[in-house]
């Protein structure tokens, strides 16, 4: 949100991936929600909006979480497509207009690593593209419904968490962006093949709207779990949920 | 007293036969109810978030306050939706209900009835037995009901279910099928309320059973 560059150092990175659970005044959210559906009619507004169903509702998204990290399989890869197929142009979206992305720079831009990692010492952008990348074209899929085709290049993201040395049975990937903005993974999606660090957008270097450096791309994820302006990451073992996640979507969200 | 036992005995057994509605059809009737009020509400808020279609619906008909809510209620609601489901289908073709109600469905009965239908001269008096029209609307809904659950998994799933979401030709020929399925059971729904005011002891077999 803020227009600035950023240059995140490590304890802000700490604090914010040792937040735990939501602050519980934020789980509220469908308290004031002006609708209240059809069901209004029969059960009255407290058991439809209220927030004895929002708990049974978070309860069953928690278990939801569960059933989708058991139904998904390491090796299955998303369909990738032919360049043809590609969505032109792609659409920007986010939870801050298009003129607010943040611009970070590159000469100072550092990704800190943090957590169960035995390296630690943070990449500068020069260091990071010159790992192998992969390209792949996938579908990205919003919450909202819609879908688009596009091309990413970058670095898989099970490669480096081999390289740094990750705790590779810890739960949680958590990464941390330039703007505020958080989203945590676990870790068998972490490793899934086609999830990439991308440093490019069909072809180019990835432009500030689509995430400049860095997007963490996971084609196996809805497009809110595939964070923009990553500048850190942490391996961890609790849960510290995400930016969207915490106001009420889906935890796993896996496609 | 032994006469006066076997005649409440019978008595009890033809009220039985009698029987319009068995008791699990009826349960799995109102679970089901409350599963699809539940689905079409919140369906239709995740449908608000990115329309399909140069429309959305009114927040007022909408669940869960806003796509969070919607989504949460949707995924909840499938729980219910999908293994009340199981229960009545698999009840429902293992007692052989479905072949005895729906079956046989023959286009010449189905015009004979529609037209009766229409003109007002179709009879309701046996609220066991069902019209060719019926039979098709029923027959009819049931296999919706089986292509939207499907179409939804096949939208929530389209990479570990890839071969389920390819049926649909993809994730987006899901997300249509899966909207036009719903169109489909709300245009069910207005005929099937419609019809159940108009005769009300069709209401009543499927509280009471008779």
């Amino acid at each position: 949100m803020r227009r600035k560059n950023l240059n995140v150092d490590a304890p802000v990175l700490i604090k914010d991936a040792a937040k735990l659970l939501p602050n519980p005044s934020r789980r509220l959210f469908l308290r004031g929600g002006a609708s209240l559906g059809a069901l209004t009619l029969l059960t009255g507004c407290d058991i439809v909006d209220g927030p004895t169903s929002e708990r049974a509702l978070r309860v069953i998204s928690e278990f939801n979480d569960w059933v989708q990290a058991r139904l998904f399989n390491p090796n299955r890869l998303a369909q990738t497509y032919a360049e043809s197929a590609i969505t032109r142009p792609f659409r920007f979206n986010g939870y801050y207009d298009e003129s607010e992305a943040p611009d970070v720079d590159e000469d100072t831009y550092r990704l800190q690593l943090d957590g169960l990692i035995d390296k630690k010492q943070a990449w500068t952008l020069d260091q990071l593209y010159a790992l192998p990348q992969e390209t792949q074209i996938t579908r990205l899929i919003c919450v909202e419904g819609w879908s688009a085709i596009g091309k990413w290049t970058g670095v898989p993201l099970g490669d480096f968490l081999r390289r740094i040395g990750a705790d590779l049975t810890a739960k949680y990937v958590h990464f941390a962006c330039a703007e505020g903005y958080s989203v945590s993974i676990d870790m068998p999606t972490a490793l899934h093949p086609q999830t990439q660090m991308a440093f490019k957008f069909d072809g180019e270097t990835l432009p500030t709207k689509f995430g400049f450096p860095m997007r963490i791309r996971i084609p196996t994820k809805l497009g809110f779990k595939n964070p923009k302006h990553v500048v850190g990451m942490a391996v961890l073992n609790n849960y510290t949920g995400g930016y969207w996640e915490d106001k009420g979507y889906n935890w796993f969200s896996g496609l | 007293m032994g006469d006066v036992t076997t005649i409440n005995q019978s008595a009890a057994k033809a009220a039985k036969e009698e029987l319009v509605h068995p008791l699990y059809v009826r349960i799995t009737h109102w679970i089901n109810a409350l599963a699809i009020l539940i689905m079409i509400g919140s369906g239709w808020q995740i449908y608000n978030a990115s329309p399909l279609f140069p429309f959305s619906f009114p927040p007022s008909v909408t669940l869960g306050g806003w796509l969070a809510g919607g989504i949460m209620w949707h995924l909840a609601g499938m729980w219910v939706l999908v293994i009340n489901g199981i229960v009545y289908l698999t009840l429902g073709l293992a007692t052989g209900r479905f072949q005895r109600k729906l079956m046989p469905i023959w286009p010449r009965d189905i015009g004979r009835d529609l037209a009766a239908a229409v003109t007002g001269r179709l009879s309701y008096k046996d609220p066991s037995r069902y019209n060719a029209v019926q039979k098709l609307l029923y027959a009819g809904i049931l296999l919706t009901g089986v292509v939207i659950v499907l179409s939804g998994l096949a939208m929530w799933k389209p990479v570990q279910l890839w071969e389920l979401t390819l049926l649909f030709g993809g994730y987006e020929g899901a997300r249509l099928v899966h909207f036009f399925a719903m169109s489909a059971i709300v245009l069910f729904l207005i005929i099937h309320i419609i019809m159940a005011l108009l005769v009300p002891k069709s209401l009543r077999a499927m509280v009471k059973g008779q």
